[in-house]
């Protein structure tokens, strides 16, 4: 097959709005190091991080199953001129990426360390406590234009709802996040109090791959290779987005909003097509579905476009946004790792300044409530 | 299509890169084992700084498990998402024929060639008991 | 229906236990009786769930797929197939008991041949194997292969380990050997969850999820080096669906790109070595409701030569008399139908030419 587009080389960016007001709906930040979250843990807590750990179903204490592609999974431009991790220092942030790129809005999503995977649930409560705290203390008090998630500790819902409560109203949080590779689906019921609170405080639930529960990434077991985890990762949101749906969650609460994060947007279509068409036989078994699957998923679930789908064709893009949804889609970067997307340069799609308009900001501006 | 000097060559030892501005376009200028090239520090993907990269060694194989490693440090690898770039012919390793980065000649000349013009020293004087690296852009 | 499709996924159905052990040696025939050992049917395919048998496929009285005139009716005159291939989903690949699974895997081939490729010759098989005993394995792939009735090796897309993994390779030298593909055929032996997520509450969504299991797969055999390794082997997708594939391609493309010196064997684009030796079966599908979405859809799938004819029979996964989905034109079905499968299976050119 031959691409029939020609491939931009040596361009410039392509045309954009001078004043796109980009909502970056995945945006990392890190703790330089764990001694950052120390004045936000009780005594009892840090000398047990001392002393345990941070204890997940995984084998290596200081790295990930799958040694990532580079240090810090981060792009290697990333690394702060004053010292730390990628995405550690505010002002490193601002000079990459907010003041770059124009950025109004940053939503923050924190990978590590994750309260919601800790085996010991009462200790990832209380780092869940704490980096929230944190986060309140050290960047969204910092810098109006970002905006964090509260991390919850999911596998505790009672406590998971304690701590959207306790934030509540919280101008520095937009929205509850939670681990995907959760011990259960995320569909299923214990987790059901997590988002019958946060509709009820109007929180769109930002679901960021992350987390470790002790399965394979994939049905297929233990891959032996980075390059297929990375893709598996992905592929584990599918999963996700089908849960969510097929368990019943959004005929449950049809203001739920849920935003599905780092898996691209080119598969929705195919899984609300199968999910329909197995529907359609099989609705005895899932009664509380009272609509074709399809519907949920295009009314109460959203998608950031990183890491972007890339077909040899860019405009291959148009009929899967059509199908999706224009209002569906939120431009992320994933800045500082090593997959993110240029703000500028991650569509090869050409659009209509109004459907640049809708991806790059409105869409979150609308889904989060965002100014 | 003018002649630019961009540095001195003993300011590029083997194994060592340079990035220089010419008529506002960033170019990175490598010294593989005395030989120089220079390459558009952007990388045609993304738009990422190609030319900041990590410099590292060219890995093929013919059956798996096996891995052939040769030519160190000639491939450059874009900071971004780690796209490899042959730094002496500006091709992708992943799709050569259809992606690869601008290239720009470089030569060593004499900084008494160099007097004769013409070319264009940005930043610097010449002296003619140096060799200077040359850009054509 | 005069189409002269070739068929490549029907079910024949193993009745019970007692159907195979004429097949075994008086050991086990003995341990079946002592133990009581059966119902190893696959629990990815509940019999009586509504996609186990089509309602004007049922026949009263018989457990689905068990009935030779009701194939000969429903799946070969019903869609006017010339031939088709036989994939019997029993217990063999999911034994924890090794021995007893190779066991299991040769008397069910005994069994297709003997009950089913005897007697209609219309049907071809695929060959049961026990992956959990690769010597085994092997052994019973070359000692089918003599049967040119036997045109693939069957492996289940979810079973101890990823596919490309070098436990399973001396299966695919002696498939390759033999000049048979690889059938991958949906189907769990529950040693890993249905999605990374763990397990999901409902059947449906074991369905929905199937197609994240190949594409675990296909990611697997990319990027061990099967496709290296074995430079003529094919592998073929059944009930994988198969929309799903461009944003899967796509994304394998681009993952590979930066990360490809891990595995530095691939040393093509994913999705080339993908739309050279992966074939996917027709259905269950997972079709858009509209034809202009499907032909785009098979237009970014940048392949004609991917799709294979089945109609899943007797499982329930269309109405009517059309598998096709709604956007295959005419000279599309023909490829699908006979030109694809013929060109994926080599032992099926002998009979037709």
């Amino acid at each position: 097959m031959t691409p029939d587009d020609v491939r931009v080389l040596e361009s410039g960016p392509l045309p954009i709005e001078d004043r796109l007001r980009r909502v970056d709906c995945d945006v990392h930040h890190s703790l330089r190091s764990l001694e950052d979250l120390k004045p936000f843990l009780s005594r009892r807590w840090w000398d047990h991080l001392q002393s345990y750990g941070l204890r997940m179903p995984v084998p290596f204490s200081g790295s990930s199953p799958y040694p990532k592609a580079t240090p810090a999974l981060s792009r290697t431009d990333s690394w702060p001129p004053v010292g730390g991790p990628p995405g550690s220092d505010l002002d490193f942030m601002r000079e990459q990426l907010l003041d770059r790129y124009d950025i109004q809005h940053g939503l923050l999503h924190l990978l590590y360390p994750c309260g919601m995977d800790q085996r010991n649930q009462a200790f990832g409560a209380a780092l869940c406590r704490a980096i929230n705290e944190w986060v309140v203390a050290a960047w969204t008090s910092q810098e109006p234009r970002l905006k964090a998630a509260i991390s919850v500790p999911g596998e505790d819902a009672a406590a998971a709802v304690a701590e959207i409560e306790h934030w509540a109203g919280h101008p520095g949080f937009v929205q509850v996040a939670m681990a995907t590779h959760s011990i259960e689906p995320l569909g299923r019921r214990r987790y059901w109090p997590i988002y019958e609170a946060a509709v009820g405080q109007s929180y769109p639930i930002g679901l960021h791959t992350s987390g470790y529960n002790g399965n394979a990434i994939t049905p297929a077991g233990w891959p032996s290779f980075y390059v297929e985890e990375q893709h598996g990762v992905a592929i584990s949101q599918q999963g996700v987005a089908i849960s969510l749906v097929t368990e019943g969650v959004f005929a449950r609460l049809p203001e739920l909003r849920v935003v599905v994060v780092e898996a691209g947007f080119a598969w929705v279509p195919s899984v609300a097509w199968r999910l329909d068409r197995h529907w359609s036989r099989m609705r005895d078994e899932v009664p509380h579905l009272v609509r074709p699957p399809s519907e949920y998923i295009r009314e109460n679930l959203w998608f950031t476009t990183q890491p972007m789908d890339e077909p040899e064709r860019p405009r291959d893009l148009r009929h899967i946004l059509d199908w999706i949804g224009w209002d569906r889609v939120l431009f992320a970067s994933d800045y500082p790792h090593w997959d993110m997307d240029s703000p500028e340069l991650g569509f090869r799609l050409r659009m209509t300044a109004e459907e640049r308009r809708a991806i790059y900001g409105g869409n979150a501006r609308a889904v989060y409530g965002l100014a | 299509m003018a002649r630019h000097v961009i540095a001195a060559a003993a300011d590029i030892p083997p194994g060592g890169r340079k990035i220089v501005t010419v008529q506002g376009r960033e170019v990175g200028v490598f010294n593989l084992g005395g030989e120089f090239y220079a390459l558009l520090n952007r990388c045609p993907h993304q738009g990422g700084a190609l030319c900041l990269g990590r410099q590292v060694g060219l890995v093929t194989s013919s059956e798996p498990g096996r891995y052939d490693y040769s030519r160190p440090g000639e491939m450059l690898k874009c900071p971004w998402h780690g796209w490899e770039f042959d730094i002496r012919t500006g091709q992708s390793w992943c799709d050569p024929d259809d992606l690869r980065v601008r290239r720009y000649t470089v030569q060593v000349e004499p900084g008494e060639a160099l007097a004769k013009g013409p070319f264009v020293a940005e930043t610097f004087t010449v002296s003619v008991e140096q060799d200077y690296l040359v850009v054509e852009i | 229906m005069q189409s002269g499709a070739i068929d490549c996924d029907i079910h024949p159905s193993v009745p019970s236990m007692a159907a195979l052990t004429p097949f075994m040696e008086p050991y086990w025939r003995e341990q079946v009786a002592v133990r009581g050992i059966d119902g190893l049917d696959l629990s990815s395919y509940p019999t009586h769930a509504p996609d186990a048998v089509r309602a004007d496929w049922r026949i009263a009285g018989q457990k689905p797929g068990t009935h030779l005139e009701g194939l000969r009716r429903n799946a070969l005159d019903g869609f006017g197939s010339c031939l088709a291939i036989c994939n019997v989903l029993y217990g063999a690949p999911a034994l924890f008991n090794r021995h007893f699974a190779t066991v299991l895997a040769r008397a069910t081939n005994d069994w297709l041949a003997a009950e089913w490729l005897d007697r209609e010759p219309r049907l071809r098989g695929s060959i049961t194997v026990a992956p959990q005993d690769p010597a085994g394995a092997v052994a019973e792939i070359e000692r089918r292969a003599a049967d040119g009735r036997f045109v693939q090796v069957m492996l289940l897309a979810s079973g101890d380990a990823p596919l490309g993994q070098p436990a399973f390779w001396p299966i695919y030298e002696a498939a390759e050997r033999c000049k048979l593909p690889v059938g991958v055929h949906a189907g769990s032996t529950y040693r890993h969850a249905s999605t990374g997520n763990g397990w999901p509450s409902y059947h449906l969504e074991d369905v929905a999820v199937r197609a994240q299991a190949f594409q675990g797969q296909l990611l697997s055999l990319v990027h061990e080096g099967v496709f290296t390794k074995f430079p003529t082997l094919r592998f073929i997708m059944i009930e994988a669906g198969f929309t799903w594939l461009p944003n899967f391609l796509w994304r394998a493309n681009r993952t590979w790109r930066g990360v490809r010196a891990e595995v530095p064997w691939v040393d093509r684009p994913p999705a080339e070595l993908i739309r050279e030796r992966v074939r996917f079966t027709l259905q269950p599908g997972d079709a858009p409701p509209d034809a202009a979405g499907m032909e785009r859809v098979l237009d970014q799938i940048g392949s004609e030569d991917m799709l294979l004819f089945s109609t899943d029979w007797p499982h329930w996964q269309f109405d009517g008399d059309d598998p096709f989905p709604a956007g295959f034109s005419p000279a599309r079905r023909r490829r699908v139908m006979l030109d694809n499968p013929l060109a994926t299976y080599p032992s099926l050119q002998q009979v037709t030419a």
